[in-house]
């Protein structure tokens, strides 16, 4: 009986889901990487400015480029003279909403404020030294704005400050962030490669069996738990006791996210150790036997080699697990957007441990909630993220690789 | 000589005895403490409740629906398409640079921080298909985060299957898809479901992926419907244990929080494991 | 006209040679055993009489198979209806994980038999030319793979027969079954022969003579000699035939 035309059908249109969802992973590959670059390259066309501000100057000042720190400063009232800046010697008029007041009567403004605009205009104009800082609608209507540089990537992943929501210029540097992470990182593995090694040596060359049957569960156990339950944990127990051990003013340090994220990746560090040094050929171990060596010897001599790429592939991984975890950072970190130097103002080291750092992940899961939509901070959110997944993406290719080439 | 062989030998395994009893004991110190500090908030209030006051009293009863809520959406954005998935890897393609190259695609999916996750369900769901905040937007968000899970499992657990069961089918006249659903599947099965029960306790401890795509700060009433926002437990446990009102009160909750979330997730994570054990005797 | 015709068949995996010019006729109510060195090509030459070789990624087949004098390589040839019509048995029992009755049931199930009436009947009709309708008439609900290893070998001879092919091919079905099994197996076959044209590989020279009708040497991809069985093993025409059965190698 040959099989009829509708179940021919029916199967085709099976088939071709199966093919479908086969194929969907590299599309949601492709569209999380669209989609991140589509919400965070704006931030490039960008003027580094709060939303909807406008800066002006007198037309007779020369001053061509402003930067976001020179800004603040001049806000700060650090710098008090267009010459600090390479300007004419003349000392800056800060001019803003709140001078409104001041300077003009309500019978100047109008009732509703119609004659503001030609009265800003007039006040740049009178003064050559002013930097006036208006929302956009009233701008005056002769009046350019001032046209800051847009933001560069170089400002972005170059910049040391991180001020997103600072008035009116924004500064976005997200060096310290990324410092930040690597920082926590870097320490969560240096605390969880030996100790993990060794579980996995233990693991895969030592432990008896029933040892074996109630280790590894309990490995496995400690991969479950939700982050975020470490991250309560690390804030209730962890953060008090690095306070006090290490006599810190506070504990909410690098060094404490550090050890969460250590413990975090420990699951990740043994399981695939302990595979890549199981995948070691009897051959070589007997060879190693044979020759007269012990059992330490046949670890360190034959068996830790012959793995070293699957070791290596497994620390990438912690490390890029650690580098995206976000909710046990966030609890543990203190979040201080600040670059973890080395040497203090008088130049004597400083533990860059005992510092609060804020992450890459820190940083967008606690601030993408009060960043307006499409506006220039939720752009460096995503460009944020953009940095992120590129991070993980390669070190993720690179622990494959290493993988690929053993088998 | 031979006794410095010896001496090394004991002095390095002396470490690796120490440092898995540390780990070992770790894990128990954290679950002991989870219990200890836990169990003082369990009551059939806390399980029953809405929170009160503040979040300083009450339960934690529309999180639990919630996170029941996001683990049933999710689970059907990821299953159905998981499995085939898994199925098109182990069935239909054959070992060469496709399979290769989708595999490795799938580990990095794997690999992407989860709050990359929770952008890109903002990004697309939330504000490009306009879905808002809500659950539909937060399980497919999750949906996709554990698919790789899926996918994995499946794949893995049809390559046990062998050969010969393919080929006694096909020798039967049947064709390749009923093979595949009549012969290969159910005796994959058991194998499967480890899989699904592994991301189903994913699902339920994610936090990041859900901050911005449906998780509610505080949502008493429970109203489950696709374009609504629940609430849903680590999310809770993070906003109680950060927001500070009153430490006392706050951390007596949190741990009782942070106890039934792990549960949960453990007890699925044991379920799984159980159940792959089992099977492989 | 013969049952079975190959003319010529060459076959590749990949670059390896597999099968060299392999030509071989066989006639209905036949069995024809298959005998060589392990890896020269038996279960391949095999599978290429019901197409399994489809199903390799890599392989290339050229010459000719046919069946009622059909080439089964036309483009014309539904294949899953070719391989209901050449059924076949693996070396190790291959039940599915289901009832007796429901592994049996499944081949004509997924050819569109749905009809329990003739289900039934159909399977009844199985068990019982395959001799284990007494051992299992009881508990056909029971799994299949709750049976003894004979018991699963006859059942999967049972579900190919359900189908009613013409040829059935079988790929050492005996050599994971201990002795009791085997011969009980072996009357099944000299039964099944009234009905069916079987081809049968085997490693073990004793089952072929005891068997088959007409034996098949192969070595190293090549058929080397292909005559009535008692001639075969009592004077090959070739030399290395004569080595092989009388176990100089192997
Ligand atoms: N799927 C395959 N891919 C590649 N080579 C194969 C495959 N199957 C069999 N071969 C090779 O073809 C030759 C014949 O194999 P086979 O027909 O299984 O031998 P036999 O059944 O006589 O032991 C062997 O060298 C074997 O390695
Ligand atoms: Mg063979």
């Amino acid at each position: 009986m040959k099989k009829s035309f509708l179940f021919k059908l029916k199967e085709g249109f099976i088939e071709s889901l199966v093919f479908i969802s086969g194929n969907l992973a590299i599309l949601i590959v492709f569209l999380i990487v669209f989609f991140l670059f589509k919400e965070g390259i704006g931030l490039f066309n960008q003027q580094p400015l709060e939303e909807g501000t406008a800066i002006m100057l007198n037309p007779t000042n020369p001053i061509k480029e402003l930067k976001p720190e020179e800004i603040k400063q001049i806000f700060e009232k650090e710098i008090r003279n267009w010459k600090d800046l390479g300007g004419k010697d003349e000392p800056i008029v800060l001019f803003t909403l709140s001078d409104v007041d001041r300077l003009f009567t309500l019978e100047e403004l109008g009732s509703s404020f119609e004659y503001l605009p030609s009265k800003i205009g007039e006040y740049i104009m009178n003064n050559p030294g002013v930097i006036a800082v208006f929302p956009e609608k009233y701008l005056p209507p002769k009046i350019k704005k001032f046209h800051m540089k847009n933001i560069s990537l170089k400002d972005f992943v170059g910049g040391k400050e991180w001020h997103p929501t600072a008035t009116p210029a924004v500064q976005l540097g997200v060096l310290p962030i990324i410092l930040g992470s690597l920082l926590v990182s870097l320490g969560a593995i240096l605390f969880s490669l030996p100790i993990g090694l060794a579980v996995a040596v233990y693991l895969s060359e030592l432990a008896p069996k029933n040892v074996h049957q109630v280790l590894k569960p309990t490995i496995e156990l400690l991969a479950g738990i939700p982050s975020v339950v470490f991250g309560y944990l690390g804030l209730a127990l962890l953060v008090p006791f690095v306070a006090d051990f290490f006599d810190l003013p506070v504990g909410e340090t690098a060094l404490s996210g550090s050890i969460l994220l250590g413990i975090i990746s420990l699951p990740t560090i043994i399981t695939l150790s302990e595979d890549a040094m199981k995948s070691t050929p009897s051959e070589l171990k007997e060879a190693s036997y044979a020759l007269g060596a012990n059992k330490w010897q046949t670890i360190s001599r034959v068996i830790i080699p012959y793995a070293k790429s699957g070791i290596i592939s497994a620390s990438l991984l912690g490390i890029g697990r650690a580098i995206g975890e976000t909710m046990a950072v966030i609890m543990v970190t203190g979040n201080a957007a600040v670059i973890p130097y080395l040497l203090d103002y008088e130049g004597h080291f400083k533990n860059p441990f005992y510092a609060s750092v804020r992450t890459i992940t820190a940083t967008i899961a606690s601030e993408l909630g009060e960043a307006p939509q499409g506006g220039i901070h939720y752009q460096a959110l995503f460009m944020l993220g953009c940095i992120l997944f590129i991070i993980t993406f390669i070190m993720n290719l690179i622990a494959e690789g290493l993988n690929l080439k053993k088998r | 000589m031979a006794f410095k062989k010896k001496f090394f030998q004991g002095f390095a395994f002396s470490i690796f005895y120490l440092f898995s009893f540390l780990v070992f004991a770790l894990v128990f110190a954290i679950l002991g403490v989870l219990l200890y500090k836990g169990i003082p908030a369990m009551s059939w209030e806390f399980i029953t409740k809405a929170p009160e006051d503040g979040m300083t009293k009450g339960g934690i009863f529309p999180a639990i629906v919630g996170t029941l809520a996001l683990i049933a959406g999710a689970s059907l954005v990821a299953f159905p398409i998981g499995i085939l998935a898994g199925i098109f890897m182990n069935e239909y393609t054959y070992d060469n640079w496709v399979r290769k190259f989708i595999r490795m695609i799938t580990n990095n999916l794997a690999g992407i921080p989860s709050i990359v996750f929770g952008l890109f369900g903002m990004s697309l769901f939330v504000n490009t298909l306009e879905f808002g905040v809500s659950l539909l937007a937060g399980s497919l968000t999750l949906g996709i985060l554990v698919l790789p899970i899926v996918i994995r499992t499946t794949e893995e657990s049809l390559k046990f299957i062998p050969l010969d069961f393919r080929l006694t089918s096909y020798a039967l006249g049947a064709t390749k898809w009923q093979t595949i659903q009549k012969v290969v599947l159910p005796a994959a099965f058991p194998n499967i479901i480890t899989g699904l029960i592994l991301s189903i306790s994913r699902i339920s401890g994610e936090t990041a992926p859900i901050m911005f795509t449906v998780a509610a700060y505080f949502l008493p009433k429970i109203n489950l419907a696709w374009n609504e926002q629940v609430m849903a437990l680590p999310y809770h446990l993070y906003v109680v244990s950060t927001s500070g009102i009153d430490p006392e009160s706050t951390s007596r909750i949190a741990f009782g929080t942070a106890l039934v979330l792990t549960l949960i997730v453990l007890i699925l994570n044991l379920l799984a494991n159980w159940i792959r054990k089992s099977m492989s005797k | 006209m013969f049952k079975i015709d190959a003319q010529e068949v060459n076959l590749f995996y990949g670059k390896m040679h597999a099968l060299k010019n392999v030509s071989m006729q066989v006639e209905a109510n036949e069995i024809v055993a298959l005998i060589g060195p392990s890896g020269c090509g038996k279960s391949t030459f095999l599978r290429t009489i019901n197409r399994m070789n489809d199903l390799i990624y890599g392989v290339k087949i050229n010459g000719n198979i046919k069946i009622d004098d059909n080439n089964i390589y036309s483009n014309k040839v539904d294949v899953n209806e070719l391989r209901k019509n050449v059924g076949m048995v693996f070396q190790k029992p291959t039940v599915f994980q289901k009832s007796i009755f429901d592994n049996v049931a499944y081949g004509l199930r997924v050819n569109g038999i749905t009809k329990s009436s003739v289900v039934k009947e159909k399977v009844e009709k199985a068990l019982v030319q395959a001799a284990l309708w007494d051992e299992v008439k009881d508990n056909l609900k029971k799994s299949g793979l709750a049976l003894s290893g004979g018991q699963q070998q006859r059942l999967c001879i049972a579900r190919t027969i359900a189908v009613e092919p013409n040829v059935i091919l079988m790929d050492e079905p005996t050599s994971a079954l201990d002795p009791i099994s085997t011969s009980k197996v072996e009357e099944l076959l000299l039964e099944l022969k009234k009905e069916y044209t079987i081809i049968i590989v085997t490693h073990n020279m004793q089952q072929a003579a005891r068997v088959s009708d007409k034996t098949a040497f192969f070595y190293v991809g090549e058929l080397i000699e292909y005559d009535k069985t008692p001639k075969i093993f009592k004077n090959a025409s070739i030399e290395l035939t004569q080595n092989y059965v009388g176990g100089k190698f192997g």
